[in-house]
């Protein structure tokens, strides 16, 4: 089994403005995190806000900001991507490695037609005539279940609801049928029932293309309906990868027993939900960590 | 374009149509003023009742009357040719300044603004090094330099105008590029210069836009301003500057050499004011454009 993505020892650090001597140095956002997704899976990444997921899925693309410093290993399909040129960074992403976010909304620019930003990603790619990347970007929204395609192609962004920008992001993610689709956050600004319709589409992608999906979320409940192998990650630190139902059923790490405890899916109506300390510090996790590898 | 069909059985309900907006009023009178000055200005050989330079020996200083309904000047020639034609000139160098300096100022602006760092450090501090410099003093450096004349002055106009145009587009750069649809185009492949021109360009011209009509109206004083030195737009092509000059010495003899040169800039401002106060009110709420 060849792994699609491999993280070896990745770690992100944010040079800080102020380097005063004597204070301590800023903790990196991401640390020591190694993992591999193998072909066709989907891959959950779990943890709550600022642990470092999607530092590490943007450090993939090569987007994190200039002060950001990424050691260690990343390997796309085996080949280094630390240290790629921009050049060759911008033709693998939205070719071979497709990213979508968190809001949609946000994520399409205003004063282009949604089909036109679908069609500019193949043209990015492949030299194809601007009627067959029309004609494609159609086929794909289509793909992407969006009813009378041919006619949404040339409406503005806001002239669709929300789950439907999400469909035509995934729609230009998938244009070049990429092998590793990176989705950070996509369900979190959509309401239930549309969540779910996305999530059933990348099901339904992975199964009909054999993409690879690593999927950043920070809700079980994601994780326990779509991916094979989640990853939990805290300060920065990968603190388990376990299959999908080994983590629910057996928990291994003391942080995931307390994320699992928190979530209301288990928990009788009207009781009080345990709550993570926030005061957990990287000497904590190191603690935790020890005991969790026991 | 399919659209959907109203459901049927109930009557359509049509909300009565709003008023315009404010800002939308101001834009439509302002453009309104200023395109009956511009076709007036742009037909002047056509609707001007005399030659802008043909002196009437027997009419010095004459009052109104129906041949020359805005009077006389000190050399006989008719003031209301003068007007048309000195409108021609005054909108032709203010527009051209302004153009050009906006022509400019984007790709700076913009390169400033999303690659960051040294280049904007570089483009930044060069364009403040302008902008230190009093814009009078500015305008007449470059005439004592290059001789007067109108093309100097459009010239000066637009040097002075470049690092304001700049600046604003560079910090409405600043606000797009942190958009999500940045980081989202370049996820998809997009180069930088892709990304700058498709995506930060259309969504960050706005400001730009607003600022660059709000300078219209100060480029078309200065203009007058400079004409009215003697630096501008030199005798005997008229100019609406040039003429309040000439009209100073006779003001109590023959206020209509000087009042009607004045209205004409008075409403060519005005119009421009209005343009861009409208547009700033709908494109830039926030005021980025100072």
């Amino acid at each position: 089994m060849t792994g699609v993505l491999s993280f070896t020892d990745v770690a992100v650090r944010f040079a800080s403005t102020e380097t005063s001597t004597g204070a301590p140095p800023v903790p990196p956002a991401v640390d020591s995190v190694s993992f591999t997704i193998n072909r066709g899976e989907i891959f959950g990444i779990v943890g709550e806000s600022g642990s470092g997921k999607s530092t590490l899925a943007n450090s993939v693309m090569g987007l994190l900001p200039r002060s950001a410093q990424v050691t260690g290993s990343i390997r796309v399909n085996d080949r280094e991507v630390i240290g790629l040129d921009d050049d060759q960074l911008r033709s693998m992403r939205g070719d071979e490695v497709s990213m979508i976010f968190q809001d949609a909304s946000a994520s399409l620019d205003p004063t282009w037609s949604v089909g036109d930003q679908i069609a500019e990603t193949i043209r990015a790619h492949r030299t194809i005539s601007r009627r067959g990347a029309r004609a494609k970007a159609i086929s794909l929204m289509t793909e992407v279940g969006i009813a009378d395609a041919a006619s949404r192609y040339s409406d503005a962004p806001h002239r669709l609801s929300g789950g439907m920008r999400q469909r035509i992001m995934i729609a230009a993610a998938l244009a070049n049928n990429p092998q590793l689709l990176i989705a950070d956050e996509p369900t979190t600004a959509l309401d239930v029932t549309i969540q779910a319709q996305v999530l059933a589409l990348i099901g339904e992608l992975r199964k009909n293309h054999g993409t690879t999906v690593l999927l950043i979320t920070h809700d079980l409940g994601v994780v326990a309906q779509v991916c094979d192998r989640v990853g939990v990650m805290y300060g920065g630190k990968l603190l388990e990868v376990a299959a999908a139902e080994d983590l629910f059923a057996n928990p291994q790490h003391a942080y995931t027993r307390a994320l699992l405890a928190a979530s209301p899916s288990g928990a009788p109506r009207g009781s009080r939900l345990p709550v993570i300390p926030a005061a957990w510090n990287i000497e904590d996790l190191q603690r935790l960590r020890q005991e969790g590898t026991e | 374009m399919t659209t959907i069909a109203p459901p049927t059985g109930g009557p359509i309900v049509r909300r009565p149509r709003s008023k315009p907006h404010t800002s939308t009023r101001f834009v439509i009178t302002g453009v309104a003023i200023l395109g009956v000055l511009a076709v007036a200005a742009i037909a002047a050989p056509l609707i001007a009742p005399h030659g802008p330079e043909t002196v009437e020996v027997s009419r010095v200083l004459g009052a109104p009357n129906l041949q020359h309904p805005f009077g006389s000047d000190v050399l006989g020639r008719d003031v209301l040719s003068r007007v048309l034609y000195g409108l021609r000139t005054s909108l032709l160098v203010s527009l051209t300044a302004v153009t050009v300096a906006t022509v400019i100022a984007v790709p700076f602006g913009l390169a400033a603004g999303y690659f960051g760092g040294r280049v904007d450090t570089a483009i930044s501090r060069t364009l403040d090094m302008i902008l230190v410099l009093p814009a009078m003093l500015l305008a007449i450096t470059f005439i004592a330099i290059l001789g007067p004349g109108s093309a100097v002055a459009a010239l000066a106009i637009a040097v002075i105008y470049l690092p304001i145009l700049a600046r604003v587009m560079r910090s409405s750069t600043l606000v797009i590029t942190r958009n999500e649809y940045v980081l989202g185009a370049r996820a998809r492949g997009a180069g930088h210069l892709r990304v700058l021109v498709h995506h930060v360009a259309p969504n960050a011209l706005g400001p730009v836009i607003v600022q660059a009509s709000v300078l219209s109206a100060f480029a078309l004083q200065l203009e007058a301003g400079l004409s009215f030195l003697g630096l501008g737009t030199q005798p005997p092509t008229p100019s609406l500057g040039g003429m309040l000059a000439d009209g100073r010495d006779v003001l109590i003899q023959a206020p209509w050499v000087e009042i009607f040169p004045g209205i004409a800039i008075v409403i060519a401002v005005l119009s421009f004011t209005l343009i861009g106060e409208g547009l700033r009110r709908s494109f830039d709420p926030r005021g980025v454009a100072e």
